[in-house]
């Protein structure tokens, strides 16, 4: 089961996902990002602090939305990863595909520097 | 059968018999009478046999059409008129013979008009007792306990004025008179018991009121005959009794003319109603069709054409359309004397003028609109009522029935089409559940077709060689996943091995599995370096994977020559080496993405080429993600760790036996035999 909120700070939307994300909750998570690139954010933040597990489908979520938020010179950046789940991140090579930091503070200064 | 038959005969047979006797012992008497002598048969014979006669007749009709099953109503007045036909019909003929004979000396011979006399008032009795008994039919066609009771007493009641009327015991006047009101009250009690009227539609209802009407007239006629010839013999013989004194005759006559009076006259009235009964049947066969129509397997469009013609026919609508959200959510409509060009008209009517909750998806009432259409003008409509079609407390759609009159519905016409419109909602409602059953048979079908096609996409045999040995394990949990692995000789030395596994799971998962399948076989004998081949994988996959899928892989060539492995990975699980020389075990660190999430040219990139030297004794573990993220009872996981100690434990075994451990240890971990992901491994032992 998963949980996912947004909120909005200094103009970022902050989407914070509570919970694990296999196949079925994925979807969630996909409707998030999509209504937050379709309200026009320009600065998109995950808070993954509070994710405990992200399955393939989710990664596949993250992955399908790469080429659209370049094409549309959308900041994206990951925050908060527990080791376990930044794992799977970087085991399937997402890592170097997305940006991803470990605090908010740092993952809103990299979007600030990126949305220049 | 053969009894009920039997009885028919036998009665008429006594009927015939006392007649005869009673026509033979009156004309006796009546010509003893005449001659003033004393008769040789006792005066009570005529009246006794009178009494069998009447008795036999009874049982005759009784049998006849009292236990006959197979007539209704109107076939019962139809017995009653034939009878009385047949009846006028001897009559009449016995009149014409007598004209015929003229005035000669025979027919003014009063025994010869006793004769006749008879004749005509055993046919009056014989049409009287058909009624009788007919009636006694109509009467009790809904019975309860009380009205059989009534009859009971009233046949009673006739038998003892019967036996009265022969023994002729002279009772007080008082007696008498209270015997004759308390049978004619409940002659008229029973003769209020019309119920039957209500059943006969329009066509039977005039029928019934024509055979009515010729069964009177030929029981006044009778009466008129019967009474003439009496009169003729009564002018001529003091003591012969005449029919009018037998209270039994009159009370039947009475009863008999009573009640066929009173059905004419409520036929009579109940005909310009017999529309609103039929219309009444016919809403319920239509209620039934609704509801039946989902077990004759017919589509959700059936249901709506009936709900539609039903509730058009059952409130005289003039037009009416039905609005529908399909299961796959489009709009359909359904119209009837009406053109879709109207209905949007009226729905664009009804939104300018902000009528909330009518014809909307929202409105969960019906709702009478008519006094809104009065100010659209361009419509020939007057009166509009919209009903809500529900499924699941979901408003799905909307009927509504026009009329040309203004107030054109009312509240019973309401309940009825609501209840249409429920009943509808219910029928679509087990359609769509039905539907679901059968898409998820068929969804499970579909899975095991996968799993099929998926178990045959993994190889049967593995490349072996003198250099090392290879186990594969799979195991597959429920739903279909994409595991994959291979192997493939490229020439004498290098050997090409590849372990995959595809996003998602079920029938997609299955298919993109045999492209990388098919990927394998194609490219690995051409021999690229693995770096090569995942960028050429990556374009060939990029085509076919779906936005959000991809493959997670890892591509060895072995080399038996140089003993090396040269592999790279792509997003896949880090491979789990054990060095002989170092008796220890380790994921290799290196770097790589899954294929198909990066669509450009600049994969290549994104994978390395990686190699390590084998030793004999060194032993390789490939694996998928379901085995290190399997998890026990406490939510943790398998991990890594665990893996890497079952190898270090058994690295010295062959590669069976490794796998073997793997897989028991995992099993033992997770402390079930079902397992919610799949298991794939593949274990190289060199030598």
């Amino acid at each position: 089961m998963v949980h996912i909120k947004r909120l909005q700070e200094d103009g970022a939307d902050i989407i914070a996902i509570v919970g694990e994300i296999d196949a079925s909750s994925s979807i969630e998570l996909d409707l998030a990002i999509a209504k937050s690139v379709g309200e026009g954010y320009k600065k998109i933040l995950v808070d993954c602090q509070a994710l405990e597990y992200i399955s393939s489908a989710g990664l596949g979520v993250f992955m399908s939305y790469i080429e659209e938020l370049r094409d549309k010179n959308i900041s994206f950046v990951l925050f908060g990863m527990k080791e376990r789940v930044l794992n799977t991140f970087s085991i399937l090579g997402l890592a170097d595909l997305l940006n991803i930091r470990e605090n908010k503070q740092e993952a809103k200064k990299l979007a600030d520097e990126l949305s220049v | 059968m053969f009894k009920t038959k039997a009885i028919i005969r036998l009665t008429s047979l006594f009927a015939a018999i006392s007649w005869i006797i009673l026509v033979f012992a009156d004309i006796t008497v009546l010509f003893s009478d005449m001659k003033a002598l004393p008769p040789d048969v006792p005066v009570w014979l005529p009246r006794v046999m009178l009494d069998l006669y009447v008795v036999s007749l009874f049982y005759y009709y009784k049998f006849r059409i009292e236990r006959d099953e197979g007539l209704n109503f109107t076939d019962l007045l139809w017995k009653v008129f034939a009878t009385g036909l047949i009846a006028t019909v001897i009559s009449l003929s016995v009149r014409l013979v007598l004209f015929l004979l003229g005035s000669t000396k025979l027919p003014n011979n009063v025994l010869f008009i006793d004769f006749v006399y008879q004749i005509n008032l055993a046919l009056f009795i014989n049409f009287l007792l058909a009624a009788f008994t007919c009636w006694k039919r109509l009467i009790l066609y809904q019975k309860s306990k009380w009205l059989i009771r009534a009859w009971l007493v009233f046949e009673f009641m006739l038998l003892g004025i019967l036996l009265y009327d022969s023994i002729h015991v002279a009772l007080s006047e008082a007696i008498s008179t209270i015997a004759i009101v308390l049978t004619s009250l409940l002659g008229l009690v029973l003769s209020a018991n019309m119920r039957w009227v209500a059943y006969l539609n329009f066509k039977q209802k005039w029928t019934s009121l024509l055979l009515l009407l010729l069964s009177i007239f030929y029981l006044v006629y009778f009466l008129y005959s019967v009474t003439i010839w009496s009169d003729q013999i009564t002018q001529q013989s003091v003591t012969f009794v005449s029919f009018q004194s037998h209270v039994f005759n009159i009370a039947l006559l009475a009863f008999v003319l009573t009640y066929m009076s009173f059905s004419f006259l409520v036929v009579l009235f109940n005909l310009p109603t017999s529309s609103v009964f039929e219309q009444k049947l016919e809403e319920v066969v239509n209620f039934q069709r609704i509801s039946q129509s989902i077990q004759t397997a017919q589509s959700e469009e059936s249901v709506y054409n009936i709900l539609l013609e039903s509730s058009v026919s059952s409130v005289f609508a003039d037009a009416a359309w039905l609005e529908i959200k399909g299961a796959a959510n489009e709009q359909r409509l359904f119209t009837y004397q009406i053109t879709e060009k109207e209905t949007k008209e009226i729905h664009a009517h009804l939104e300018k003028h902000k009528i909330k909750g009518a014809l909307d998806q929202s409105s969960d009432k019906t709702k009478n609109l008519s006094k809104h259409l009065s100010s659209l003008k361009s419509t020939r409509f007057r009166s509009l009522l919209a009903f809500p079609i529900k499924v699941k407390d979901e408003t799905i759609g909307t009927l509504a029935l026009l009329k040309e009159l203004p107030e054109g519905f009312n509240k019973e016409m309401t309940r009825i089409v609501s209840a249409f419109a429920n009943q509808a909602g219910i029928s679509i409602e087990n359609f769509r559940l039905m539907e679901e059953a059968f898409q998820n048979a068929r969804y499970k079908e579909e899975l095991k077709i996968a799993k099929t096609v998926q178990q045959s996409l993994l190889p049967t045999r593995l490349e072996q060689d003198a250099d090392f040995e290879i186990s594969a394990f799979s195991a597959s949990a429920d739903e279909v996943g994409g595991d994959y692995y291979d192997t493939l000789r490229i020439s004498d030395h290098e050997i090409a091995l590849i372990i995959a596994d595809v996003s998602g799971k079920g029938t997609t998962a299955a298919f993109h599995m045999s492209q990388m399948k098919g990927i394998f076989h194609s490219l690995a004998q051409l021999g690229p370096n693995p770096r090569d081949f995942m960028a050429k994988a990556n374009k060939a996959l990029v085509f076919c994977l779906e936005r959000g899928s991809f493959i997670s892989a890892t591509y060895f060539v072995i080399n038996t020559e140089s003993k090396k492995v040269f592999y790279s990975r792509a997003g896949h699980c880090p491979v789990l080496l054990f060095k002989a020389s170092k008796q220890k075990s380790e994921f290799l660190k290196d770097k790589g993405t899954a294929l198909g999430m990066v669509r450009s040219h600049d994969y290549r990139n994104f994978v390395e080429d990686n190699e390590f030297t084998y030793e004999p004794g060194d032993v390789m573990i490939l694996y998928t993600d379901g085995i290190t993220e399997a998890k026990n009872n406490k939510g943790e996981e398998f991990g890594n760790e665990r893996l890497a100690e079952v190898l270090q434990n058994n690295a010295e075994k062959s590669s069976k036996e490794i796998e073997e451990s793997v897989i028991s240890t995992l099993y033992k971990f997770s402390g079930s035999e079902d397992i919610n992901d799949d298991y794939t491994s593949m274990t190289v032992k060199f030598r």
